[in-house]
C-alpha cells in the first residue's frame, strides 16, 4: 500500500472572476518526493503552488496537507513554507534575523541560543557558515538565494515549495543549484514542490512532474515517462522536441499498430492504448531517433535538406520531402565526419527504427 | 537661460535674505541698516509674548504631528489594501486634501467646529446638571484638531509612496515564516516604511508650525508665533520681527532639509 499523501488537492478549481487559474486539479505529492509543476506562464502552476502555501485560497474542491484539509487556514499556520522567486529576503535584516525570522514566530518562542544553533546549521547546510552578521543586499545573487533557501528550511517544514528559484541566476549558477538542491533535499528527506517554466529544470532534478495546460494537469509522470509516453501532443512538444506527422491506423500487429501517412508511408509505431483501424492519429518522431544516411540508402525515405544549425555537441538538420515538409534531426559529434557536414541542398536518406514513433489521438 | 534663472532664484530668495539680514541690524527701524548687532535676538527671546507664542507654536505642533503622523500611517497601510477604482477616487481626495487653499481648510474647519460645539454644549450641559459643565470652544485643541487634519493628508501621500515601493512579498513571506498579520506589520513593514513616517512626521510639524491662515481661523483666544508675528506688524515691522522670523525659517529649514535626506532613496 502507498503511504499516505503529504498533500492533495482534490478537484480544486481556482477562478479570478472570470479568469480560471485551474481547474479540477487532482494531485496526490508523496511524502518525500520532489515533484515539479512545469508550464509556460499562466498556465496555473504558480496558483497551485500559492495553493499550497495559502496565499490563495480555491474556489472549489480541497487542499489537503499532512491528511489536514486546509481551505482557509491562512499561510502562517500552515506547515510548509516557500523560497521566493525573487527571494524575498528582509532588506532590514541581517543573513542570521533573516533565518532565524521562522524560528522567532513560534510560541512558546524558542531560546536564542536555540536560534542560533539551528541558523547556524542551516547555513552550513547551504554552504554559507560564517555568513551571519552579513546584510543581504551585500551578498550575490546565488548567495541570497541560499539565504532564501536556509530561511526556508530551518523551520523543517512538511513540504519545502519554490517558486522558479532559479530564475534569476545566470545558466552556470543555475546547473549548480540543481544540483546542490537535489542533494539538500535527499539529504533533508523533505518534500520539494517546485514550479518552473524550465523543462530541464524540471526533467533533471524531479522524481515526478506535473505538466500543466491552461489551469490544467495535462499529465504526471517520472521524467522518462513524459519523455518516452507522452499522452498528447502538448507534452511531447514541451518535454524535449518532436516531429508530428499525420497518419491513419491501419491495423495491429501485436502491440504496435501499423500506420500510413502522406503519400502512402508506412510507419510501425508504438501506442499507450488501443487505436481502432481508420482513426487519424499523429506520429511523434523524436529527431534524435532519426538516422539520417546519404541518399539512395536501402529502405530510406529521400528527403532534402533546408537548413544545418552546428550546436556544439550535435549539428541539427532540417529536411523536407513531399510527403513531409518539416523534419527535424541531429547529428551527434561522434557521428560520421561526412555525415555531420551535409551542405543545403544535398539530397539524403532517412529512416528510423520500427516502433520509435508513438502514435498520439488528435485532439 | 542662465540669466534668467539666475533672475528667478534672486527673486525668490531676495526678500528672505533681506529679513535676515536686517535681523542682525543695529537701529530700532527695519528699514535702515545701522551696523551688525546679535540684540533683537536677545530680545525677541525675553519677549514673555514671544515665549508664550512660541511655547503654544510647539505644543500644537508636536501634538497635531503626533496624531497626523500615527492616523495618517494607518490610513495609508488601510488605501494600500483597496484595489481598483475605489482606490483611485481615495487617492484623488488625498491629493485634494493637500492642494485645497489654507483660507478654505481654515474657514470650513471653523465651521464644522463651531457647528459641533454649539450641537455638544448644551448636550454637555444636561448631562452635567448644575454643576460647572465643561465648555467646548475654541483654542489649542480645535488648533490641533485643524493642523491635525490638514497635515494628515501630508502623511498619506508620503507614506503611501514608500508602501507603494516596498517588496509585497516581503510579507508574504513573512506570513509563510509563521507571522500573523500583526506582527508582520510591526517587524516587516514598520521598519520598511519608517523613514517615510518620520519625514512625514517633520513635514506636518513643519507644516503646523508656520501655519497662520489656519491658525488664524480656529485659535480662539490662542496665539501662535505666526499670529503674534501678525498682529506685531501692525505696529509697525521692527528687527525683532525679522529676528523671529529668521529663527522660524532656520527651524523649518533644518527640519524640511532632514525630511529630504530621509526621504532620499538609499544606495542598495
Amino acid at each position: 500500500m502507498e503511504a499516505r499523501p503529504i498533500a492533495e488537492l482534490r478537484a480544486v478549481t481556482k477562478r479570478y472572476g472570470v479568469v480560471t487559474a485551474a481547474r479540477g486539479l487532482n494531485l496526490s505529492i508523496r511524502p518525500g518526493e520532489f515533484l515539479s509543476f512545469l508550464g509556460p506562464s499562466g498556465c496555473g502552476k504558480t496558483t497551485a503552488l500559492r495553493m499550497l502555501a495559502g496565499f490563495e485560497q480555491a474556489t472549489e474542491g480541497e487542499v489537503l496537507i499532512d491528511g489536514r484539509v486546509v481551505n482557509g487556514v491562512p499561510p502562517y499556520l500552515r506547515p510548509v513554507n516557500m523560497v521566493f522567486q525573487q527571494y524575498a529576503l528582509f532588506p532590514h535584516m541581517n543573513v542570521a534575523q533573516n533565518v532565524g525570522y521562522g524560528l522567532n514566530q513560534r510560541r512558546p518562542r524558542p531560546s536564542r541560543a536555540e536560534v542560533a544553533a539551528e541558523v547556524e546549521r542551516a547555513l552550513q547546510m547551504v554552504r554559507l557558515a560564517g555568513f551571519s552578521d552579513r546584510r543581504v543586499w551585500e551578498m550575490s545573487g546565488g548567495q541570497q538565494q541560499r539565504v532564501a533557501l536556509a530561511r526556508a528550511i530551518v523551520n523543517r517544514p512538511k513540504i519545502l515549495l519554490l517558486d522558479e528559484p532559479m530564475a534569476a541566476l545566470d545558466k552556470k549558477l543555475r546547473h549548480e543549484m540543481q544540483i546542490e538542491l537535489k542533494s539538500l533535499q535527499r539529504e533533508l528527506g523533505i518534500t520539494f514542490v517546485l514550479v518552473t517554466h524550465d523543462q530541464e529544470e524540471a526533467l533533471s532534478m524531479s522524481d515526478r512532474v506535473c505538466i500543466m495546460d491552461h489551469g490544467q494537469i495535462a499529465q504526471i509522470g517520472t521524467p522518462e515517462d513524459l519523455y518516452d509516453r507522452p499522452q498528447s501532443r502538448y507534452v511531447a512538444d514541451f518535454v524535449g522536441r518532436s516531429n508530428f506527422i499525420p497518419a491513419w491506423v491501419m491495423g495491429m500487429v501485436g502491440d504496435h499498430i501499423r500506420a500510413e501517412g502522406p503519400e502512402g508511408l508506412s510507419f510501425t509505431a508504438r501506442t499507450g492504448a488501443p487505436l481502432t483501424i481508420g482513426t487519424e492519429i499523429l506520429l511523434s518522431l523524436r529527431p534524435e531517433d532519426i538516422q539520417l544516411a546519404l541518399a539512395g540508402a536501402p529502405d530510406g525515405h529521400p528527403m532534402r535538406i533546408t537548413h544545418r544549425i552546428f550546436l556544439g555537441e550535435h549539428t541539427e538538420y532540417h529536411l523536407s520531402s513531399s510527403a513531409i515538409d518539416h523534419l527535424v534531426t541531429v547529428v551527434p559529434r561522434g557521428a560520421d565526419a561526412v555525415l555531420r557536414n551535409l551542405t543545403v541542398g544535398t539530397e539524403v536518406a532517412v529512416c528510423w527504427r520500427e516502433g520509435a514513433p508513438l502514435a498520439l489521438t488528435r485532439d | 537661460m542662465r540669466l534668467y534663472v539666475i533672475a528667478v532664484y534672486l527673486f525668490l530668495y531676495i526678500p528672505i535674505g533681506i529679513i535676515a539680514l536686517f535681523s542682525f541690524n543695529a537701529g530700532r527701524h527695519a528699514a535702515q541698516f545701522a551696523g551688525f548687532s546679535t540684540q533683537w535676538y536677545g530680545k525677541a527671546l525675553d519677549n514673555p509674548f514671544v515665549i508664550d507664542a512660541l511655547k503654544t507654536s510647539f505644543t500644537v505642533a508636536m501634538t497635531s504631528a503626533l496624531l497626523a503622523t500615527v492616523c495618517g500611517t494607518l490610513a495609508a497601510v488601510a488605501l494600500q489594501g483597496i484595489r481598483g477604482r475605489l482606490r483611485m477616487v481615495y487617492d484623488a481626495l488625498i491629493y485634494m486634501a493637500v492642494m485645497v487653499p489654507g483660507i478654505v481648510i481654515g474657514i470650513a474647519t471653523l465651521i464644522t467646529l463651531v457647528t459641533v460645539f454649539d450641537t455638544l454644549n448644551p448636550l454637555l450641559a444636561t448631562l452635567f446638571g448644575g454643576k460647572a459643565p465643561p465648555q467646548l470652544g475654541l483654542g489649542k485643541g480645535s488648533l490641533i484638531a485643524a493642523h491635525g487634519l490638514f497635515t494628515m493628508a501630508l502623511v498619506i501621500v508620503i507614506v503611501r509612496a514608500r508602501l507603494q515601493g516596498m517588496d509585497r512579498t516581503l510579507l508574504e513571506a513573512a506570513a509563510d515564516l509563521g507571522a500573523p498579520p500583526m506582527r508582520s506589520f510591526v517587524q516587516i513593514t514598520l521598519p520598511q516604511i519608517a523613514p517615510a513616517v518620520l519625514a512625514g512626521f517633520l513635514l506636518a510639524f513643519t507644516f503646523s508650525f508656520d501655519d497662520f491662515i489656519v491658525a488664524f481661523f480656529v485659535a480662539g483666544s490662542e496665539t501662535t508665533l505666526p499670529i503674534y508675528v501678525f498682529s506685531s506688524i501692525r505696529r509697525g515691522v521692527t528687527p525683532e520681527i525679522n529676528a523671529i522670523g529668521a529663527m522660524v525659517m532656520a527651524a523649518s529649514l533644518v527640519l524640511l532639509i532632514t525630511a529630504q535626506m530621509i526621504l532620499r532613496p538609499r544606495k542598495r
